[in-house]
């Protein structure tokens, strides 16, 4: 078996987390001097908090320190860095938001600075598994409200008053006894030279007192640039003398060059030069799978060219992956038991008792991330030094992969973080950076790699495809006795080792063995499947096929029972409790369960919630239908009603999703909305359209003509969101993942409801038109 | 020499006369706003104004715009206050904000042609621009807002 329960830890940190003590009283030399003190796990201050979090396992864990990430200028502008890497979530802002709240900055006069790529200094970079907010909440607010106390001494120390006297209140420290203000830009030199307080000993804000966090009225800082063309992604970078690049791949994962012509390619006007690119056997993590690459004065050239090369493949052991045979394969491993995993009562023997049993098959293929913004990056390699620019979610693993594959220290390679076109898990995947330092090494110069869309849809980290089949048995009163859940995918785990079979910890984790429902008989299942083709994270991962399969089940014994579908669903959630399912090493998203508990109570009330606000059990014109579906996805509890209209012919349109989230304590509740609506939109393109396929080894699709996406015109009418206002000490929980899973099982109940058409296999193409 | 004005800017090029404009502008011209997102004509990234038309220019060559004005996303208005990037702003429109310059390109156009569009025509007009971050009910609102005035 090939189970790894961290996949973070695939990166290879085995030189782990540094843990050093904090220094109490250390002098600091300037605010914004770096070396600090770092924390293998974040340091609680027990009366502010009462939860820990998974944040100190994770890769470098997490750095405390206000000379890391604020400094203050003589004119007051405070500058803030942000470490994390901005693809939509609002986390460029909400993280430096935090900080600003609790040290009383005004929150006009930020600056946010992007933090390069460098661990040890920043502490976890790694943009995924919707983590952000929950992880720093607290490190943000104890260094902002370190970088306040430094402020506050200062200012005390310049009046020769105690500083219990002082309070720094919007961007000034006051005296109030004597009405004396210094601002924070008059305090800054002195304040540099104050001692980083304890942080054990940090007083932080009364949330009660709070301007910013929670209320949501903060546009993001890249706004205005956005909206006039001067934010940067990857491919906006220039650098003197840079060459553009465009890369042919093998169409076929494990495939290898046999040979190539250069000979049209170098007719192209404004091509220099035809090269090839080293590429690693297949799995090999994130390496590039290399090829040939043109190389041209711009990026159009370099396009037509690389279309021009005349290529000879060998397609090895992938050559005869082919999506509709791989499908029966999933299907007869889904009827056959498999590795059991979670077992409760006896299933087996419930379901031959049982007075009902219906059998569910999902079926969700492999889809295709395709962020806006295709991969890019530029990179220039000089010597034993590499500088890249680059839309990496993984900042941290990017500069420690382009070091070991250009053989040269960490410490030699810069990498930029630029903003991202979209991530959705596809960027947590270096492999076009590699490709760029590879290439700048080779020709001396800097160097962009561009990949088109069509590359991006040939040569991805695709969604896993999975067959998820479930067997509920009924007793005679139509209670739910029984649970079979056989889940049979191909890994993300394959993508790192060879001969893997089973899924990971991390995938089983999402919605298969965490299962929700009161039910006495349970088994979870995973028969075996090997991948033919690169396997990768996708924004919500392996909930998404779950969440439809349990989901849509929750459906069908509605359907089966005649019962309200909102009611069947309560009732197999069952009493408000804690869920503890009999699976060693229950993966929790990376969270100690004490913090992040399976609270059915939680769950119940999204549900109750959405309900309520969307008006469950409406009256619906003829032709459209409701429908409803619950998911616990990264520690958040979401519930989503889907209302479609179906026409004569089969066309289907949503008028109306109603969303409600509980993600714990929040901080910008304005990108939650955002963030939620985009789920919906993205849940509703898995639904509608979204499949990759392959033939002869080879995706079939190739751009978005074939690979479509919702547009404006199929898009939702209105999407309401929903916020459940967390509890004092609710941990707060993820947002840009766990809007997804619901949509897709959420509208095929609400279809059934509208037409009686259950649909089990995605996408629903043209499954409404019979 | 191809001459083309950009922005107000006369540029001439020498090169391939079939380079799409969009790698003029970006690469040779080093206006990036403008975006690649499929280089085929389907997501809108790479929208441009000419003639007062929204007009992809991934698929449309220099040679095509010869002696023509082309307007990019910078040079949509001076200080970045034309109405339609002012209600994408009080709106909160973008997500990661990649397809937004083609997004709100198209909006200027679609508002130069029909100032007061219907909420099915704004869905229709702005059917071309693919958002894969789904940002579309608040362009909605968005182009609805700099309709009736920002
Ligand atoms: S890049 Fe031109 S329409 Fe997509
Ligand atoms: S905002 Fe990300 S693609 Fe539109």
């Amino acid at each position: 078996m090939n189970f790894i329960d961290n996949p973070r830890k695939l990166r290879g940190f085995e030189k782990h987390i540094r843990v050093e003590k904090v220094s109490r009283r250390s002098i600091l030399k300037g605010l914004g001097v770096t070396g600090g003190f770092v924390l293998a796990a974040p340091v609680m201050s027990r009366q502010a908090l009462a939860y820990e979090t998974g944040a100190g396992k994770m890769p470098h864990g997490v750095v405390i320190d206000p000379r890391v990430f604020v400094s203050v200028a003589p004119d007051g502008i405070v500058t803030i860095v942000g470490h994390r890497s901005e693809m939509g979530t609002g986390v460029r802002t909400s993280l430096p938001l935090i900080v600003a709240e609790e040290m009383e900055a005004d929150w006009s006069k930020v600056k946010v600075q992007q933090a390069h790529g460098d661990e040890v200094k920043f502490g976890n970079q790694d943009t995924d598994g919707s983590r952000s907010t929950r992880h720093y909440l607290i490190p943000m607010r104890q260094i902002g409200a370190s970088a306040r106390t430094m402020l506050e001494q200062a200012a005390a120390k310049r009046w020769k008053v105690p500083a219990t006297e002082v309070k720094a209140v919007n961007h000034e420290v006051v005296h109030s006894a004597s009405g004396r203000k210094l601002g924070f830009g008059e305090l800054a030199a002195d304040a540099a030279k104050e001692s980083v307080p304890a942080i054990e000993g940090l007083k932080l804000k009364d949330p009660r007192d709070f301007r910013y966090l929670g209320k949501g009225q903060i546009g993001i800082v890249d706004l205005h640039d956005i909206t006039t063309g001067k934010a940067r992604y990857g491919a906006d970078v220039r650098l003197p003398g840079m060459k553009y690049a465009a890369i042919a791949r093998p169409p076929v994962t494990g495939g290898k060059l046999v040979k190539f012509e250069p000979d049209e390619a170098l007719k192209v006007p404004g091509v220099e030069k035809v090269m090839q690119v080293q590429g690693w056997p297949w799995p090999s993590k994130f390496q590039p799978l290399g090829g040939v690459a043109v190389i041209a004065r711009n990026t159009g050239a370099a396009i037509k060219g690389r279309d021009a090369l005349k290529l000879t493949w060998d397609d090895g052991p992938n050559g005869k992956y082919e999506s509709a045979a791989y499908r029966k394969e999933l299907e007869e491993a889904s009827r056959k038991p498999g590795l059991v995993l979670r077992q409760e009562g006896d299933a087996d023997a419930a379901l031959k008792g049982a007075d009902k049993v219906i059998v569910g098959e999902y079926y969700i293929p492999h889809l295709a991330h395709v962020s806006m913004e295709p991969p890019v990056a530029v990179a220039d390699v000089k010597g034993d030094k590499a500088e890249i620019w680059a839309p990496v979610q993984s900042p941290g693993g990017t500069r420690e992969d382009v070091a070991k594959t250009l053989g040269i220290p960490e410490a030699n390679v810069t990498v930029n973080v630029t903003l991202l076109g979209g991530g959705f898990g596809r960027k947590s995947k270096c492999d076009f950076a590699l490709e760029a330092a590879l290439l700048s090494k080779e020709l001396g110069a800097p160097v962009k790699v561009q990949w088109t869309r069509e590359d991006d849809i040939h040569n991805g980290f695709l969604h896993t495809v999975s067959v998820e089949r479930i067997e509920a048995g009924l007793d005679k009163s139509g209670k739910v006795v029984a649970w079979r859940h056989r889940s049979v995918a191909p890994s993300i785990a394959s993508t790192f080792a060879a001969g893997t079979v089973h899924q990971a910890p991390f995938e089983i984790g999402m919605g298969l063995v965490d299962m929700p429902f009161e039910i006495a008989n349970i088994s979870c299942e995973n028969p075996e499947a090997a991948a033919h083709t690169r396997i990768g994270w996708f924004r919500s991962v392996s909930n998404i096929p779950r969440a439809f399969a349990v989901q849509s089940m929750v459906g069908e014994i509605a359907q089966a029972t005649g019962r309200d579908q909102k009611e069947t669903l309560l009732a197999l959630i069952g009493s408000p409790r804690i869920v503890k399912p009999a699976v060693k090493d229950l993966w929790n998203y990376g969270e100690p369960f004490d913090s992040y508990p399976i609270d059915t109570a939680r769950l119940r009330k999204v549900v109750e919630l959405v309900a309520e606000k969307g008006e469950w059990g409406r009256q619906v014109p003829k032709g459209h239908g409701l429908g409803i579906a619950v998911h616990r996805s990264f520690v958040s509890y979401i519930a989503t009603i889907v209302e479609v209209a179906v026409d004569e012919k089969g066309k289907l349109t949503v008028p109306r999703v109603d969303t409600a989230i509980d993600c714990g304590t929040y901080v910008n509740p304005e990108r939650i909305a955002s963030q939620i609506e985009g789920a919906a939109i993205m849940g509703l393109s898995i639904a509608k359209y979204g499949e990759i396929t392959f033939k002869d080894g080879k995706v079939q699709q190739k751009n978005f003509d074939d690979f479509q996406v919702v547009r404006m015109d199929d898009s939702p009418v209105v999407t309401n969101v929903y916020i459940v206002p967390p509890g004092p000490d609710t941990p707060p929980s993820g947002v840009g993942e766990p809007g997804v899973p619901p949509l897709a099982p959420a509208l095929i109940n609400a279809i059934f409801a509208a037409t009686g058409k259950r649909i089990r296999s995605l996408p629903i193409g043209k499954q409404l038109e019979a | 020499m191809i001459k083309v004005k950009i922005n107000g800017q006369e540029q001439s090029w020498d090169g391939d006369p079939d380079l799409p404009l969009l790698w003029f502008l970006r690469d040779e011209a080093g206006l990036t706003g403008t975006k690649f997102g499929c280089g085929q004509a389907l997501c809108g990234a790479c929208t441009v104004i000419i003639d007062k038309q929204a007009v992809r220019a991934c698929i449309t060559s220099v040679n095509d715009v010869a002696g023509r004005e082309v307007t990019t996303i910078e040079g949509l208005h001076p200080s970045g206050d034309h109405p339609v990037q002012k209600a994408w702003r009080q709106v909160n429109v973008p997500q990661c904000g990649f397809c937004q310059a083609g997004q709100i390109m198209q909006a200027a156009a679609l508002l130069m042609d029909n100032p007061k569009p219907s909420h099915d025509q704004i869905r229709e007009a702005m059917a071309g621009n693919i958002c894969r971050c789904g940002c579309y009910q608040r362009i909605e609102n968005a182009v609805h807002l700099a309709s009736t005035g920002v």
